[in-house]
């Protein structure tokens, strides 16, 4: 079962990474708990908590250094050495073919749920696409200085890693309750993640406010979510109950029961609302500012980078193949949409002063250019949308490492006001910066540009009309990754920048993500040759 | 002349139950303290285990015992498996509670002995005469145990509360009884389901008041909304292990009743009964999930988040299919663990906090989990695991639960119950989540310095050291036992605290509410012939 290797890896070294730093964190330090009795108080009663908690907070820092570290570069091994794994799987691709490296194995028997997990051409560059940035993002958190490391790396690194075990699971499932059951799965990382406060000497904005967001951020996606499940079971339950046989939810089972158009049609909004959420979608993005917020930079680089295509990649590898008539019958709402996220994620990214919100604004604005793509409902539209999350998550994490850099050179602000001609100083990270704006506004010549024209392609033929207004979208682009560039590089220098050049373990993790982004842009043919056929399969049934 | 046969192999573990409540009672009345504190929780849970392995060797039996007023079944044999699960959790969360005490080691676990043979005889019933006794025989030990806390008002209002409402109740289903067997002249199920199919009665006025009456009562018992209102303040003001008690085993009883009686002796009028019994399903998830909303008292909150899972446990009542029977009864076997996980860490912060501190902390409140997740981890991951387990999240057994209730109503044409489920299930996010919030995302109190006169800081050392008076309220009886206790308390494990057998429940019931998140196959092994066992499809 190789490809359990790959998902539960991430998962296996964050646990590990804990148990390892708890058995050899105990070595050194006496545990906590016992300090109090020390001071003959007894255990049973509130722990005065306050009185140790300053002793406790240093004796943790102080706290053999190497016990603390372990769980950092045990989660760093295992997102590497997954991300070799998932490039051993696209070398190892068969262009053209069916799923590949299949796992099949029942999970559930009285539920009829498989544990089924295979390559296929539509998840096997995002599974690269994950690996990649988790990796990027656990080398990041890796090279932080001391002070600024997660409080708790014990639990910071088993979330971590979970959400990867999580993502791949997703992206990799081959029946629907399986899908579901990672798609669940991933929020609770996060909701973590986003909610405790790891760096208490930097906090990510009140802790009130933080809990609100993770609040609303789970709600959220779960409602989307919940939805879905329900309509997952009644997919099962009807197709069984049409086809007359024991239930199952394996995909390519499924797909050779299609539902009637009535039952489509509302089982296609429910999974909608769920993969709209994920996006986020124009209407359902309420949680995305305050989220975005609250995350730490890291986790938002895979969180931007990485989630949102769950929902764009379920939209093609399981609501087209399922339910085509549910598709087709609400193409243009979805149009509508699209169109929606593209002109409100524009507007409003060219009007924050926020850099992460720029950041997540433009992603609402390219992801409704990702939905557009996928309900063209023809071949070039869903090419291009594949190729599109791809190359958003390419480049958005960059981005959102770029603001870090930035703001730890405007004096810890991720205002772009505070920033301002940082690239006087610092060149290199100006043209790595650059490479990645350009690429955001899809400048000819970069892969971005090949997505963004393959999808324009396909929505002129389904839509015209939308298609016209889509384009606007392509000069707003322009507008916001221009301004952000400007705005922090250039122009006069901020009160408190502090401008210094990109430091070399900054440079470790930019540079291999920025190389992804040139080689692509040379040879994105590399990427639509092997996912062809397979997006072509998922729209053959569209009538 | 000969006596009827008695097939005593059937009865056994019925028998072992009360049987041993009797021997409780009278250990009980041994003078030595240990005794009473020791030995009678250890010889409680001794005769659970032997009531459990009497069920264990029945358990491929289908006969029905005492000229068929019983019915032993692998149904019946399921939930008196759950049954006894639930009551040695309880009797672990009970070994140190102010409730034994007061009450008397003896007296407080033959009642909950008594208490367990009740809900063993409803399980099986197989007769309206034997379900009317076991109904009772549940209730009332119910109802003194509620009041065990003598000392404490809301404990005794608490007791009185449920003893009014419950009679009630009773009353009503027994109302109903009457009238099924005034239309049909039958107190056996089969009997009653043979009257009902043959003599076109299953559209008759008289049967029909009697079904509604009876699914009243029984809605009374399982806190089925609108019949719900006694729950929180019931669950509330008992004592917290009596409280668990009732969450979990009331509820397994109820609705293994309600299975058998309805999915039985009712199922040919299921043409009448299943959309009411639906619409009550429905309107109870609401119900139950949008009054446990900004509930500050854990107690109050999982009160009403039971009334909820009341309601995604009827749906798999209402299709009366051998599918829904099994999802209801694997539900219950969850629910069962769900709930163990979150009481075991209410009853392990209420005896930490004090019930009511000087702070104005409440034992059982949201507040008191805060930072728990720093300070006692294996308090708070068992917590954790409970609220995702009961809100539906994947990789916890309430997921497969959920899963498997949805897909039995799917199944059974009630499509729009199942969305109702995961309706359900979304608005119980607002209230499952801030407690998880609380303890991983918020400092404990006094970190952040409240405003008040006395945090804990300040006065940390003082009231630590005799946190046991805190606890022992204001009796002098038990002042008395304190030191005692306080020398107990001492030798715990650093990692559990003072009480080690309430974490290990919480670890527990938390390790398998994740076990079987992933590895579900021995719960549906469990389950498998239940459906079969009622004569379902």
């Amino acid at each position: 079962m190789p490809l359990s290797i790959l998902v539960w890896l991430p998962a296996a070294c964050g646990a590990l990474g804990a148990i390892l730093c708890t058995l050899a964190g105990r070595g050194h330090v006496p545990a906590p708990a016992p300090a109090p009795a020390a001071e003959q108080t007894t255990v049973i009663d509130s722990d005065p908590s306050a009185a140790s908690l300053p002793p406790r907070g240093a004796a943790e820092l102080s706290r053999s250094d190497s016990a603390m570290r372990i769980p950092g570069a045990l989660a760093l091994a295992g997102s590497l050495l997954a991300l070799a794994l998932a490039i051993g799987y696209i070398a190892d691709y068969k262009a053209g073919g069916g799923p590949q490296h299949v796992t099949d194995v029942v999970w559930i028997s009285s539920l009829g749920i498989h544990y089924k997990l295979a390559i296929t051409g539509l998840n096997v560059f995002l599974v690269g696409l994950t690996t990649l940035l988790f990796a990027a993002a656990a080398l990041a958190t890796n090279l932080r200085d001391e002070r600024s490391r997660p409080a708790n790396p014990r639990l910071f690194w088993l979330f971590f890693m979970l959400a990867e075990s999580a993502v791949l699971g997703a992206f990799l499932a081959q029946d629907l309750a399986l899908f579901v059951v990672f798609f669940d799965l991933m929020l609770i990382p996060f909701y973590f993640l986003t909610g405790i406060d790891w760096d208490p000497a930097h906090p990510r904005g009140t802790r009130e406010e933080r809990v609100k967001a993770t609040i609303k951020l789970v709600i959220y996606t779960l409602v989307g979510s919940l939805l879905m499940l329900a309509a997952a079971i009644a997919t099962g339950v009807l197709a069984a109950q049409q086809g007359g046989g024991h239930i199952t939810f394996v995909l390519s089972s499924l797909q050779a029961l299609p539902l009637s158009t009535g039952s489509q049609e509302w089982i296609f909004l429910f999974f909608a609302a769920a993969f709209l959420v994920k996006m986020p979608a124009f209407p359902l993005h309420g949680w995305m500012p305050d989220g975005y917020r609250a995350m730490p930079i890291e986790v938002l680089m895979v969180f931007s980078g990485v989630l949102s295509k769950v929902g764009a990649y379920g939209f093609l590898a399981i609501v087209l193949p399922l339910f085509p008539q549910g598709a087709a019958h609400f193409q243009t709402l979805m149009l509508l949409i699209a169109l929606a996220s593209i002109v409100y994620g524009s507007a409003l990214a060219f009007t924050q002063t926020d850099a992460r919100l720029i950041a997540g604004y433009s992603s609402v604005a390219q992801l409704g250019f990702i939905t557009l793509g996928i309900f063209a409902l023809n071949p070039q539209g869903a090419q291009g949308a594949l190729l599109q999350m791809v190359n958003h998550g390419l480049v958005v994490a960059p981005l959102l490492f770029i603001v870090l850099l930035l703001s730890q050179r405007a004096g810890g602000s991720e205002d772009v006001r505070a920033m301002g001609g940082i690239a006087f100083r610092a060149p290199v990270l100006a043209s790595l910066f650059l490479i990645v704006a350009l690429a955001t506004l899809a400048i000819p010549g970069s892969s971005n540009f090949v997505g963004e024209f393959l999808i324009l392609l396909g929505v002129f033929k389904a839509k015209l009309a939308i298609a016209i207004i889509a384009f606007s979208g392509v000069v707003m682009a322009s507008v916001y990754a221009l301004r952000l560039f400007i705005r922090a590089m250039h122009n006069r220098v901020g009160s408190s920048v502090d401008s210094r050049e990109i430091s070399i373990r900054d440079g470790a993790v930019l540079v291999p993500l920025i190389a992804v982004i040139v080689l692509l842009a040379l040879y994105p043919q590399f990427a639509l040759h092997r996912s062809e056929a397979a997006v072509k399969a998922t729209i053959v049934r569209i009538p | 002349m000969k006596g009827p046969y008695v097939d005593f192999a059937g009865l056994s573990p019925l028998i072992a139950l009360l049987g041993g409540a009797a021997i409780v009672l009278l250990v009980g009345l041994l003078g030595a303290r240990w005794v009473r504190a020791q030995a009678v929780p250890a010889l409680t849970l001794a005769v659970l285990g032997a009531a459990l392995g009497l069920t264990i060797w029945q358990w491929n039996a289908q006969k029905s015992i005492v000229s068929g007023a019983l019915r032993i079944d692998s149904l019946a044999l399921v939930l008196n498996v759950v049954l006894i699960a639930g009551g040695a959790c309880t009797v672990l969360l009970a070994w140190r509670a102010l409730a034994a005490r007061e009450s008397g080691h003896g007296e407080f676990h033959a009642l909950l002995l008594s208490s367990i043979g009740g809900m063993s005889l409803l399980a099986s019933a197989q007769n309206t005469v034997a379900l009317f006794v076991g109904l009772e025989l549940l209730s009332i030990p119910l109802y003194v145990l509620c009041a065990t806390e003598m000392r404490r008002e809301h404990s005794l209002e608490s007791g009185l509360k449920y003893l009014i409402i419950g009679s009630v109740g009773s009353a009503t289903l027994l109302y109903g009884l009457a009238m099924i067997y005034g239309a049909t002249g039958a107190t056996d199920f089969s009997a009653i389901a043979t009257a009902l199919s043959s003599n076109g009665l299953a559209t008759d006025p008289l049967t029909l008041t009697g079904i509604a009456l009876c699914v009243a009562g029984l809605c009374f018992k399982a806190s089925v909304a609108p019949f719900h209102q006694w729950t929180p303040d019931v669950y509330e003001g008992a004592p917290t292990p009596v409280t668990a008690f009732m969450a979990v085993a009331t509820k397994v009883a109820a609705l293994g009743v309600f299975l058998r009686f309805f999915d039985v002796a009712l199922i040919e009028a299921h043409a009448s009964w299943g959309p009411a019994v639906a619409v009550l399903a429905a309107i109870t998830i609401l119900v139950g999930n949008v009054g446990a909303l900004g509930q500050s008292s854990l107690k109050r909150m999982l009160a009403y988040s039971s009334v909820a899972q009341a309601g995604y446990m009827l749906a798999g009542v209402v299709v009366a299919t051998a599918l829904g029977v099994q999802a209801t009864v694997l539900y219950l076997a969850v629910y069962v663990l769900m709930n163990m996980a979150a009481f075991a860490v209410i009853v392990a912060r209420e005896r930490e906090i004090g019930a009511h501190d000087p702070d104005g902390r409440v034992g059982d409140s949201i507040e008191s989990l805060r930072g728990l997740g720093r300070e006692r981890p294996y308090l708070a991951w068992p917590m954790t695991i409970s609220m995702l387990a009961l809100a539906g999240i994947p990789a916890t057994a309430g997921f497969i639960g959920k899963f498997y209730l949805i897909d039995a109503a799917v199944s059974g044409g009630y499509t729009w119950l199942g969305v109702a489920i995961v309706i359900g299930s979304m608005i119980s996010l607002g209230y499952y989540l801030p407690v998880i919030a609380a303890m991983w995302m918020r400092e404990a109190p006094a970190g952040e310095g409240l405003p008040g006169p006395s945090p804990p800081t300040a006065s940390a050392p003082e009231p630590t050291v005799g946190a046991l008076p805190v606890l022992a309220g204001g009796s002098p009886e038990l002042d008395e036992q304190a030191p005692a206790n306080g020398g107990a308390a001492e030798t715990g494990f650093p990692i559990a605290g003072s009480q080690p057998e309430v974490v290990l429940v919480a670890v527990l019931a938390g390790g398998a509410t994740l076990f079987f998140g992933v590895i579900p196959q021995p719960l549906f092994n469990l389950v498998h012939g239940v459906g079969s066992a009622l004569g379902l499809l």
